[in-house]
C-alpha cells in the first residue's frame, strides 16, 4: 500500500504540474510535449487503479495516435514553433476565478459524500476478458453507437479537411 | 488508498483544464485542454471502478478515449479548414456570431 | 399456480401452422424488397417497381395464409376459451441490463390489419404503375411506398412496444418522403414538413407513454409472466389485474391516447391529414385508407386494456377518447362541406371516419370500431384512387370539383360505378359494408350509455351523406366544366394559377396541391390531355377489386342476419377468459405455451370477471365489453337520417350548381352570418392560423425578442444607459458645481462606469472562449450553490 502510495503522489504531482504547464505555457508544441506527461501521468494511474488495459488503450491511442494529431496539426497550421505571446486571450485572468470556484464546489461535495472512504482492496484483477465481454455483451449498442460516431469522424474530418 | 485522492487529482485535472478552455485563444491548445477534462473523468470512472469492483467504468472509460480520439480528428480537421480560410487559428477571429 | 384438471377438459389444444409462426415475414419482404429497389432498382427493366409489386403480393400471399391459419385456430377452439395468440420473440438487443425484444404478436386485431395493409398496399402499387408512369422519382416513389407498408406491418405484428415505436416511426419517415415526393413545389414540401411535425408532437405521447408502461409494469410481468413491461400482452395482462397504480394508468393512457391524435388526425391535432394530400394521389389512398392514420386508432385497439383502464371507459360519464371522437366526427365533416378540392372532401371525410373509430373504442365498442377500421380500408381506398382516375384521365390533374369536373358519368362508366358503390358504403347504406360497421359503432355507443355521443354518430352520420352527395353531385353530374370538358386553355401549366386564386380565401398558403401534379412532365406527353376518357385497365381493376370488397366485406359480421353471420367478432374479438399459465415462460424464440382455463362463472354465461377488478388467480388479456343486439327499428332510423341528408344535399346542390337558382345561389354572401361560418369552415376554423401565429408566435418570438430587447436594452441600455447618464451628470456638475473640487471624482466614476460597460460589453462577443467562460462559471456557481444547499 505504502508503494503504491507513494507511486500516486508522485505521478499526481507530475501531472498536475505538467497540466499547468500545458495551460500556461507559451509555445504550442512545449504544450503538446507536457501534454504527453499528462497522459503518461493518467496511464500510470490507470495501473495503479488495476486497469491495465485501459492504460495501454491509452498510451496507444493517446500517446501514439493523438499527440502525433496535435503535432501536425500545429504545424500544418504553421504555428510558431518557438514561443509565441499570442496564444492567450486578454481575459484570461477571468479563468482563475471560475477554475478555483470550480475545484472547490467539487472539493466541498467530493470531501462531504467520501471522506476517508478507503479504496477496497481486492485481489481480483480486471482481466481483459471481463472487459471485452462487457463491451461485446451488456453495452453492445453504445459500441455500435460510437463505432458509427467514429466513422462519421472520419468521413467529417476528411470532407472538412479536403481541399476542394 | 483514499477514494479522494483519485477523485482530487480529476478534479483538480478538470479545473485546469476549463481554465485552459477559457484563457487559450489558440484553437489546438483549447483542444488540448478539452483533452485534459475528458481524461480527469476516465480517472473518475476507473476510480470508481475499482470502488464498487465493477467493470462498468472500465468499458466507458474505453468509450471515452475512442469518442476523444474522433473529436480531436474532427476538432483538428476544423481548425485546419478555419486556417485555410482565416490564415489565423486564434479562436478569438472567429467571431461572426457577434450580437 | 393452480391446475386444472376437470376444466382443462373441455379445452381443445389450439391448432396453428407455418404461416401462423412465421407471421414475422410479412413485414421483412418489403423491407428486403426496400433495400433491393434503393441498389438496384434504377437497373432493372421495370426500374424496381417490379420488387414493390411483387414484395406486397408476397406480403398478401402470407398475410391470407395467417389469417386462414388463424381462423383455423379460432375454430377449433372450444366456445370461450381465451385464443391465445401466436407469440414468438427473440432478443434484439441489451443494453446495461435492459432487453429490448422483437417479435411477433399474432392474434384477431393484427391478422385483420396485417391483411387489409396487405391487400390494399398490392393494389396501391399496381395502380400507381400507370398513375406515376414517367415520374422523374419513380424508383424513389416505389421504394419509399414499400417501406411504408413494411412499416405499418412490423408495427401490425409487433409483439413489444418497441418494435411498435420502430413501425411507427418508420411510418412517419416515409409518410413525410412520399407527401413531398414533388418537393420542388413550395407547398408539398411544407406539407410534407407538416405533416411530419404534427404527427411528432404527438409522438412524444407515445414515447411517454411507453416508457411509463414500462417503468410502472416491468416487475409486475416479470415476476408473474415472465415478460418484459414493453411486451405487448405483458402490458395488457397487467392493466387488467386491478394492479396498477391509478394515476399512473391514466396519466399513461392520456399520453398514448395523444400519440394517436397526432397519427390518426383526431381534433386538434388535425390539420396535417388535409394538406398531406399534396402527395400524389396513391399515397392519399394508402395513408388515409389503412396505413398510417389507422395507425393511431390501432394503438388504441392495441393496448385497450390500458385504455379500458385508465380512461375508465364503460365507467359514467364520457372519456376523453369518446369526446375528442366526437368532436372529430362533427367538425371535420362540417369542413368536408366547403371544400373544391375532391381530395381534400375525401380527407376530411376520413378524418371523419377516424372519429368514429375513436367513438367506438371510448364507448366499449371495441369490435364495430375495428371492423370499421377493416370496411373503411376498402371503400376510402377506393374512392380516392377513383378520384386519381378523374383527374389522370379527366381533368388534367387537377382536382378542383367546381372548376374542372361535372358529368364524368357519361365519359368515366366504371370510376362512376365504383364511386357510387364506395359512397353509398361510407355513408353506411344498407347493404354496402360501412352500414355493418358505422351502425354498429353507433348502436354499441348508445347501448353502453353514451347517449349524446350517439346523436353526434347519428348528426355525423347525415353529415356525411350530405357532403358525399355534393361531392358526387359536383364531380358526375351536371355539365362538365373546366378540363372535363376538354377546354384547352387549361392545358397550359399557368392555367392552374387560376385555381390558386380561387382558392385565395383559403389563407393557409401551404395549401396548393393542383400544381403538385404537373410536375410529372414527362408524363403529360402522352393522352392524358386528350378529351376526357376512362381511365386504363391498372387503374380500372383495382378500383372494380375494392368497389366489390366495399359491397361485400360488410357482410363478414352482418349483426342482423343473426349470430351465425358474426364472424369477425368470432374472430377477432379477444375473448375476455381468465387464463392460467402452466409455465412462467418460453426461452427466446419459442412461443409461449399457455394453458387456459375457463372460470365457471355463476353470475351469468356471457360475464366473465375480467374487468378492471383483479381476477382472482390467472390474468386477463382481455376485458369484457358488451354487444348491443341489433335492432331494426334503429337500422331503419338510421337509415332515414342518411337519406335525408342525401336528399337535401341533392336539392341543394341542383338548386346551387345547376339551376343557380337565386334563392339558394349565393346565400352565403347575403346573409351575413351564413357568410360568416362559411369563412370560418373555409378557414378551418383557424386552428392553423391559431397554430402558426398564436402557438409558434407566442413560444418562439416573444422569446427570441425578449432575449434580443434584454440584448439591446437591458445589457447595453445599462451599461451605455449609466455611463451617459453619469457622463451627462458629471458635466452637468463639472459646469455648475464647483469645477476644482469635485472634478476627479466624477471624471473617476464615469471613467468606472465606462470602463464597466466595456469590460461586460463583450459579453455578446461572438468569441468561444468566453461563452466558454460564462458557461463554465455558470456552472460552478450553480454546483457551489447545489453543494451548499444540500448541507
Amino acid at each position: 500500500m505504502i508503494a503504491q502510495n507513494i507511486g500516486f503522489w508522485i505521478i499526481a504531482a507530475t501531472m498536475v504540474v505538467a497540466a499547468l504547464r500545458v495551460v500556461t505555457t507559451n509555445n504550442v508544441v512545449h504544450a503538446a510535449l507536457w501534454l504527453v506527461v499528462v497522459l503518461s501521468g493518467a496511464a500510470g494511474q490507470y495501473i495503479l487503479l488495476a486497469a491495465e488495459f485501459v492504460a495501454v488503450t491509452q498510451v496507444l491511442v493517446y500517446i501514439g495516435a493523438v499527440m502525433v494529431l496535435f503535432l501536425f496539426g500545429t504545424m500544418l497550421t504553421r504555428a510558431r514553433i518557438g514561443s509565441d505571446s499570442d496564444l492567450n486571450n486578454s481575459y484570461k485572468k477571468l479563468g482563475i476565478p471560475v477554475a478555483t470556484v470550480m475545484l472547490a464546489a467539487m472539493a466541498l461535495a467530493l470531501i462531504r459524500s467520501f471522506g476517508d472512504e478507503k479504496m477496497p482492496v481486492s485481489d481480483n484483477i480486471v482481466s481483459t476478458q471481463q472487459v471485452s465481454d462487457q463491451i461485446f455483451g451488456p453495452y453492445l449498442l453504445p459500441f455500435w453507437a460510437l463505432s458509427f460516431v467514429l466513422l462519421a469522424a472520419v468521413i467529417g474530418a476528411i470532407v472538412l479537411a479536403r481541399k476542394d | 488508498m483514499f477514494v479522494n485522492q483519485f477523485l482530487f487529482l480529476a478534479a483538480v485535472l478538470f479545473c485546469i483544464g476549463v481554465y485552459g478552455v477559457i484563457a487559450r485563444k489558440n484553437a489546438v491548445l483549447m483542444l488540448m485542454s478539452i483533452e485534459l477534462i475528458l481524461n480527469s473523468v476516465n480517472i473518475n470512472l476507473l476510480a470508481f471502478a475499482m470502488r464498487n469492483g465493477s467493470t462498468d467504468g472500465h468499458t466507458f472509460a474505453l468509450y471515452i478515449i475512442a469518442v476523444a480520439a474522433a473529436e480531436v480528428g474532427v476538432g483538428l480537421g476544423l481548425v485546419l479548414l478555419v486556417y485555410r480560410n482565416k490564415k489565423t487559428i486564434s479562436v478569438d477571429e472567429l467571431s461572426e456570431m457577434r450580437g | 399456480m393452480r391446475i386444472f384438471a376437470a376444466e382443462s377438459e373441455i379445452l381443445a389444444p389450439l391448432a396453428t401452422g407455418w404461416f401462423l409462426e412465421n407471421a414475422w415475414l410479412i413485414p421483412v419482404v418489403p423491407a428486403i424488397a426496400f433495400a433491393l429497389i434503393i441498389l438496384i432498382g434504377k437497373r432493372l427493366p421495370m426500374k424496381g417497381s417490379e420488387l414493390g409489386v411483387l414484395s406486397m403480393a408476397i406480403s398478401l400471399v402470407l398475410s391470407a395464409g395467417t389469417a386462414y391459419q388463424w381462423v383455423q385456430r379460432v375454430n377449433g377452439a372450444s366456445e370461450e376459451q381465451f385464443v391465445s395468440p401466436v407469440v414468438r420473440s427473440w432478443s434484439w438487443w441489451q443494453s446495461g441490463g435492459f432487453d429490448f425484444g422483437i417479435g411477433q404478436h399474432i392474434d384477431g386485431l393484427s391478422v385483420v390489419v396485417l391483411f387489409v395493409v396487405a391487400f390494399i398496399s398490392t393494389l396501391v402499387q399496381v395502380y400507381s404503375l400507370e398513375y406515376l408512369r414517367g415520374d422523374r422519382r419513380y424508383t424513389h416513389f416505389f421504394a419509399a411506398l414499400t417501406l411504408f407498408s413494411g412499416g405499418m406491418l412490423a408495427m401490425v405484428l409487433a409483439d413489444n412496444m418497441i418494435l411498435f415505436l420502430l413501425g411507427w416511426e418508420i411510418m412517419g419517415l416515409c409518410s413525410f418522403m412520399l407527401i413531398g415526393h414533388w418537393w420542388e413545389e413550395d407547398a408539398n414540401s411544407r406539407a410534407a414538413l407538416k405533416a411530419f411535425f404534427t404527427v411528432r408532437t404527438g409522438d412524444m405521447g407515445l414515447l411517454v407513454g411507453i416508457s411509463m408502461l414500462y417503468f410502472a409494469a416491468n416487475d409486475w410481468t416479470q415476476a408473474n409472466l415472465g415478460l418484459s413491461g414493453f411486451s405487448i400482452r405483458g402490458i395488457s395482462a397487467w392493466a387488467l389485474s386491478g394492479e396498477p397504480n391509478s394515476s399512473v394508468i391514466t396519466i399513461a393512457a392520456v399520453a398514448l391516447f395523444i400519440a394517436s391524435i397526432g397519427k390518426s388526425g383526431q381534433f386538434p391535432l388535425h390539420t396535417w391529414l388535409p394538406d398531406a394530400m399534396a402527395g400524389p394521389t396513391p399515397v392519399s389512398s394508402l395513408l388515409h385508407s389503412s396505413t398510417m392514420v389507422v395507425a393511431g386508432v390501432f394503438l388504441v385497439a392495441r393496448l385497450y386494456p390500458v385504455f379500458f383502464v385508465g380512461l375508465d371507459i364503460l365507467g359514467s360519464g364520457g372519456n376523453l377518447i369518446v369526446i375528442i371522437g366526437g368532436i372529430t366526427i362533427v367538425i371535420s365533416a362540417a369542413l368536408a362541406f366547403v371544400q373544391n378540392d375532391i381530395k381534400r372532401v375525401l380527407a376530411y371525410s376520413t378524418v371523419s371516419q377516424l372519429g368514429y373509430m375513436m367513438l367506438g373504442l371510448g364507448a366499449g365498442a371495441w369490435l364495430p370500431a375495428v371492423f370499421h377500421i377493416f370496411t373503411h380500408a376498402f371503400f376510402k381506398a377506393c374512392l380516392f384512387l377513383g378520384a386519381g382516375s378523374i383527374s389522370h384521365s379527366a381533368s388534367h390533374h387537377s382536382f378542383d370539383m367546381k372548376k374542372d369536373m361535372g358529368g364524368l358519368r357519361k365519359v368515366m362508366p366504371i370510376t362512376f360505378a365504383t364511386w357510387i358503390v364506395s359512397t353509398l358504403a361510407l355513408c353506411g347504406v344498407f347493404p354496402f359494408s360501412g352500414f355493418f360497421s358505422k351502425d354498429e359503432i353507433i348502436d354499441n355507443v348508445g347501448y353502453n350509455g353514451y347517449n349524446t355521443f350517439m346523436v353526434v354518430g347519428l348528426i355525423g352520420a347525415f353529415m356525411t351523406a350530405a357532403y358525399m352527395t355534393r361531392a358526387t353531385y359536383l364531380t358526375f353530374f351536371g355539365e362538365p366544366r373546366g378540363a372535363s370538358a376538354g377546354h384547352a386553355a387549361h392545358d397550359t401549366h399557368d392555367s392552374h394559377q387560376t385555381h390558386d386564386s380561387h382558392d385565395t380565401h383559403d389563407s393557409h398558403s401551404a395549401h396548393d396541391p393542383h400544381a403538385a401534379h404537373d410536375t410529372h412532365d414527362s408524363h403529360s406527353a402522352h393522352d392524358s390531355h386528350a378529351a376526357p376518357h376512362e381511365s386504363g385497365l391498372l387503374i380500372t381493376v383495382p378500383l372494380m377489386i375494392l368497389s366489390v370488397l366495399a359491397l361485400g366485406s360488410g357482410f363478414l359480421n352482418a349483426t342482423p342476419f343473426g349470430e351465425s353471420w358474426e364472424r369477425m367478432k368470432l374472430w377477432v374479438e379477444p375473448r375476455a377468459s381468465v387464463v392460467f399459465e402452466e409455465s412462467k415462460s418460453g426461452g427466446p424464440g419459442e412461443s409461449l405455451n399457455l394453458v387456459a382455463g375457463v372460470v365457471s362463472a355463476e353470475d351469468s354465461h356471457s360475464k366473465s370477471v375480467c374487468g378492471s377488478a383483479t381476477p382472482e388467480e390467472g390474468v386477463c388479456y382481455a376485458p369484457q365489453l358488451n354487444h348491443a343486439p341489433f335492432k331494426w327499428s334503429k337500422a331503419i332510423m338510421s337509415m332515414l337520417i342518411v337519406f335525408a341528408g342525401g336528399a337535401i344535399s341533392w336539392i341543394l346542390s341542383m338548386l346551387v350548381f345547376t339551376k343557380r337558382d337565386p334563392r339558394v345561389a349565393g346565400l352565403t354572401s347575403r346573409i351575413r352570418l351564413l357568410g360568416l361560418g362559411h369563412s370560418f369552415l373555409v378557414n378551418k376554423y383557424y386552428l392553423d392560423h391559431f397554430y402558426e401565429k398564436v402557438v409558434v408566435r407566442s413560444v418562439a418570438y416573444p422569446i427570441s425578442r425578449a432575449a434580443y430587447w434584454f440584448n439591446q436594452n437591458i445589457l447595453d441600455g445599462v451599461l451605455h444607459g449609466a455611463a451617459r447618464v453619469t457622463t451627462k451628470l458629471s458635466d452637468w456638475v463639472y459646469k455648475n458645481v464647483d469645477q476644482r473640487v469635485v472634478d476627479n471624482t466624477v471624471n473617476n466614476s464615469a471613467v468606472l462606469t465606462k470602463s464597466v460597460g466595456t469590460a461586460a460589453q463583450p459579453t455578446q462577443s461572438g468569441r468561444v472562449s468566453q461563452y466558454g467562460a460564462l458557461l463554465f462559471s455558470a456552472t460552478a456557481i450553480a454546483a457551489l450553490v447545489l453543494v451548499i444547499v444540500n448541507t
